[in-house]
C-alpha cells in the first residue's frame, strides 16, 4: 500500500520577514512523517530557496507537496514576471536581484543552483509575464544502481 | 570545541540557549548572504554572519545549524532571537570583525569542514 500525504502552503510576497514560514512547517511535517534527518534538510533547503525566490522576484505563490513512500515532489507555482533567461539564471553567482535584497542576505545567485543541488529531480517551466512553475523531486532512499 | 569554547573564544554575549552550551560543533560558516551560507551544509555548524535579520534563523532552523554567531556588535532583535530559542538554536553575540571571530574559531581548532564541496 502506497501512503501520501499532501500539503498546500500559500506564501505570501508581501512580507520579507515571514518568508519562509512555509518552509519551517513543511520542514516540520516531514519530521512528523519520518523521512531521514539528510533527506529533511535538503528537502527544507530546496524548498526555502524556493520560497525566498518567489517571495523576492514573484509577488508570492504557492507550493504544493506530495509525500508517499518513495519521494518528496514540491511544486512551487507562481504568477510572476517569469525567468527571462533560465540557462543564465541556473549559473551560480548570476542575480537579477536588486541591491536591496542583497542587504537582506539573498540575491548571491545561489538560489536555483541550490534547489538543483540539493534536489534528485528539477524542472522549471516558465513563460515571460505569467509566471513559473518549479517541480523538484527528492528522493527519500539513495538510489541504488 | 563546545559552544560554551565558541563563546569563551569570542568574548561573546550569550543571547539565548544557554542549556545547549556543552553542544559539541564541528564545524564553522561566515557569511553575510545566506545563500552561499544554504550551498553548503555540514553537521553541527556554527554560523556566524553580520547579517542580522529573521531570515539567518530561518537558515539556521533549514540546515539544523546549532549556534548563531552575530559578528561586529550586530543586535539581532527580541523576535529574532525568540525565533532562535524556539527551534533550540544557540545565539551568541560578539564585537569581534567577521574575519578575526573567524580566525580564532580556527586557531582553536574549529575548522570549516573537510576540504570544501565542488560545487560543479
Amino acid at each position: 500500500m502506497t501512503n501520501s500525504t499532501e500539503l498546500l502552503y500559500v506564501i505570501s510576497g508581501e512580507d520579507f520577514a515571514s518568508a519562509g514560514e512555509a518552509s519551517t512547517s513543511f520542514k516540520n511535517e516531514l519530521k512528523k512523517l519520518n523521512v531521514s534527518p539528510e533527506v529533511i534538510r535538503r528537502a527544507s533547503i530546496a524548498m526555502y530557496e524556493g520560497e525566498i525566490n518567489m517571495v523576492i522576484h514573484a509577488y508570492g505563490g504557492t507550493a504544493r507537496v506530495t509525500v508517499d513512500d518513495k519521494d518528496i515532489k514540491i511544486v512551487l507555482a507562481d504568477n510572476g514576471p517569469g525567468i527571462e533567461d533560465v540557462e543564465k539564471a541556473m549559473q551560480a553567482g548570476y542575480s537579477t536581484a536588486t541591491d536591496g535584497i542583497r542587504d537582506l542576505g539573498f540575491g548571491a545567485g545561489m538560489g536555483l543552483p541550490n534547489m538543483k543541488k540539493y534536489s534528485d529531480e528539477m524542472t522549471i517551466e516558465t513563460h515571460e509575464g505569467e509566471g513559473t512553475t518549479v517541480t523538484m523531486i527528492v528522493h527519500r532512499e539513495p538510489e541504488v544502481s | 570545541m563546545t559552544i560554551r569554547e565558541v563563546q569563551t573564544i569570542l568574548d561573546a554575549r550569550l543571547l539565548t540557549g544557554e542549556d545547549s552550551l556543552d553542544k559539541e560543533v564541528l564545524s564553522a560558516c561566515g557569511s553575510d548572504m545566506m545563500s552561499d551560507v544554504l550551498a553548503f551544509v555540514k553537521d553541527q555548524a556554527v554560523l556566524l554572519t553580520g547579517l542580522c535579520n529573521a531570515q539567518v534563523i530561518r537558515t539556521a532552523q533549514m540546515m539544523d545549524i546549532l549556534c548563531v554567531v552575530f559578528v561586529r556588535g550586530k543586535n539581532p532583535t527580541e523576535e529574532i532571537i525568540q525565533m532562535a530559542a524556539e527551534s533550540g538554536i544557540t545565539v551568541l553575540g560578539t564585537d569581534h570583525r567577521m574575519f578575526s571571530a573567524c580566525g580564532m574559531l580556527w586557531e582553536g581548532g574549529l575548522n570549516g569542514g573537510a576540504g570544501y564541496d565542488k560545487f560543479h
